[in-house]
């Protein structure tokens, strides 16, 4: 299939310092499917998320967007405020720790509102009309609508946090382990939500996670990382079922179910 | 009669790194046509490889050579060189595989296991679950248990729901791994109503059984496997 991807990274490095974090790493991302990003803690997993979404600066590389119009941006070279622009309507970014993204002084409603505002959305009605919408299908009552973050446990947070991610209908969404610290049977619950509201909106994803389960269950591609380098990538069942590389028979053989 | 599945010299091996790099062959040199309307079991003792080509011809296990060519919107796309997201596309299509076990997103409805299949290929909800109500109702499964997540079931409840999750996309290609291991009588004579059901459709399919009772209803031939001779 020759059908342009939606965003490609080239040959992405970076170092901290003398500590590679990224080596040489290939990326591409093709409209509405989703590719897990797995390995181990100091992969380089999370920082080549911030890389492909522009959030961190790279040594060398390049990172092209596809937008609507089918023009390419060249991601590190746009204008800090075209990128913000790109943050806040086409893209979206769900952070492990919700705080991250959630104005904790403003009310549930008003978390998922503001991005509508920052599109140029005024009608207070519609407004709310869509942030109860949105409440409703990440499975928050209505009646917290205007209760304040701090008042959520960390799984309500993380579905406010989605909904405010979503509610701008963005084509590429960047997922930061949106699992993690969550108790097991709260996890279920959200892996279940973001595969279909992923599915149902035809959105694409770059998700970081640790757990293997969860990338098998979600994301149609992987690719496994060991210190800064992509060691394997393909199809989700055949990397995980038959993989090749030494890690990640390793990283395979060391998950409990999977 | 149409070819719908064609092998050609496939060969794979193991490798196992965490056992100092131990090559384990499996399978070499195998050569398959399955035509369509037609049902070829793979037969031969435990361990000669029999899974292992089945997953290779869902392209779940990657090969050392040969080819896997699968009749893709009229034209043969070779499985064994495809690109993931190619892969992913003859599977929404034409390629459908029940493998033994249910492997599903905790807490969703059996109901929308079973529909999600129409769903990825874009068919309404409204009748995606609607077949798939039927075909669980085909397979015993009650009405009360539709909106169950399958997690609770039993293994023979389990495993209908895979088959009906298998059966519900009518891929022209269809391989089964051991359908009806864990079923009672009246059950695996459905599933041999469905393979037959199937078979009268065009569909090709490519199956393991042990039941000698299931294999005699549904074969039209057997494939008869050898141990992989090739040493390390």
């Amino acid at each position: 299939m020759t059908d342009p991807t939606l965003l490609s990274g080239r040959g992405l490095s970076l170092s901290f310092g003398h500590i590679p974090a990224l080596l040489d790493v290939d990326v591409d991302l093709w409209p509405g499917e989703m590719l897990a990003i797995v390995g181990e803690s100091g992969s380089g997993k999370t920082t080549l998320l911030n890389v492909l979404s522009g959030r961190l600066a790279l040594d060398h590389g390049v990172v092209w967007y596809r937008d609507p119009e089918d023009r390419l941006h060249d991601v590190h070279a746009m204008p800090a405020p075209a990128l913000r622009t790109l943050h806040r309507s086409d893209w979206g970014f769900v952070h492990q720790d919700p705080r991250q993204n959630l104005r904790m002084a403003v009310s549930a409603g008003g978390n998922v509102g503001e991005r509508l505002m920052a599109q140029g959305a005024r009608h207070y009605g519609d407004i709310r009309a869509t942030a109860l919408d949105w409440l409703a299908q990440v499975e928050i009552d209505a009646d917290r609508i205007d209760d304040l973050p701090r008042t959520f446990s960390g799984g309500m947070l993380q579905r406010l946090q989605i909904a405010r991610t979503l509610v701008t209908h963005p084509r590429l969404v960047f997922m930061d382990e949106p699992t993690g610290g969550l108790d097991v049977s709260v996890q279920a619950r959200l892996l279940d939500l973001i595969r279909s509201l992923v599915a149902r909106l035809r959105i694409a994803v770059v998700l970081v996670t640790h757990d293997i389960a969860a990338a098998r269950l979600l994301a149609q591609r992987i690719a496994v990382m060991q210190r800064g380098r992509i060691v394997e990538t393909g199809l989700t069942d055949q990397v995980l079922d038959d993989p090749q590389h030494p890690y990640t028979q390793l990283l395979v053989s060391s998950v409990l179910t999977a | 009669m149409t070819i719908m599945l064609r092998a050609r010299g496939l060969a794979k091996s193991f490798t196992l790194h965490l056992r100092g790099g131990l090559r384990m062959p499996v399978l070499s040199g195998v050569d398959l046509d399955v035509h369509a309307g037609e049902c070829v079991v793979l037969s031969g003792p435990s361990g000669v490889g029999k899974s292992t080509l089945l997953r290779s011809l869902y392209g779940n296990y990657r090969t050392d050579a040969g080819a896997i060519l699968v009749r893709h919107r009229g034209a043969m796309i070779d499985l064994a060189a495809a690109e993931p997201r190619t892969i992913v596309a003859v599977r929404h299509e034409t390629l459908g595989y029940v493998s033994q076990f249910l492997r599903v997103v905790p807490r969703v409805a059996a109901l929308d296991v079973v529909a999600e299949p129409l769903l990825a290929r874009g068919i309404d909800p409204t009748t995606a679950r609607e077949r798939a109500r039927t075909l669980l109702l085909d397979l015993n499964i009650p009405t009360r248990l539709h909106a169950i997540p399958p997690a609770t079931f039993s293994g023979g409840e389990q495993q209908r729901v895979n088959l009906a999750r298998g059966f519900i996309a009518a891929q022209p290609i269809l391989l089964l791994d051991e359908p009806t291991a864990s079923l009672d009588a009246d059950n695996r004579a459905v599933v041999i109503r469905m393979v037959r059901d199937a078979l009268a459709r065009g569909t090709a399919v490519v199956a393991i059984c042990h039941d000698p009772d299931i294999r005699d209803a549904i074969a039209d031939r057997l494939f008869v496997m050898t141990p992989c001779q090739d040493a390390a």
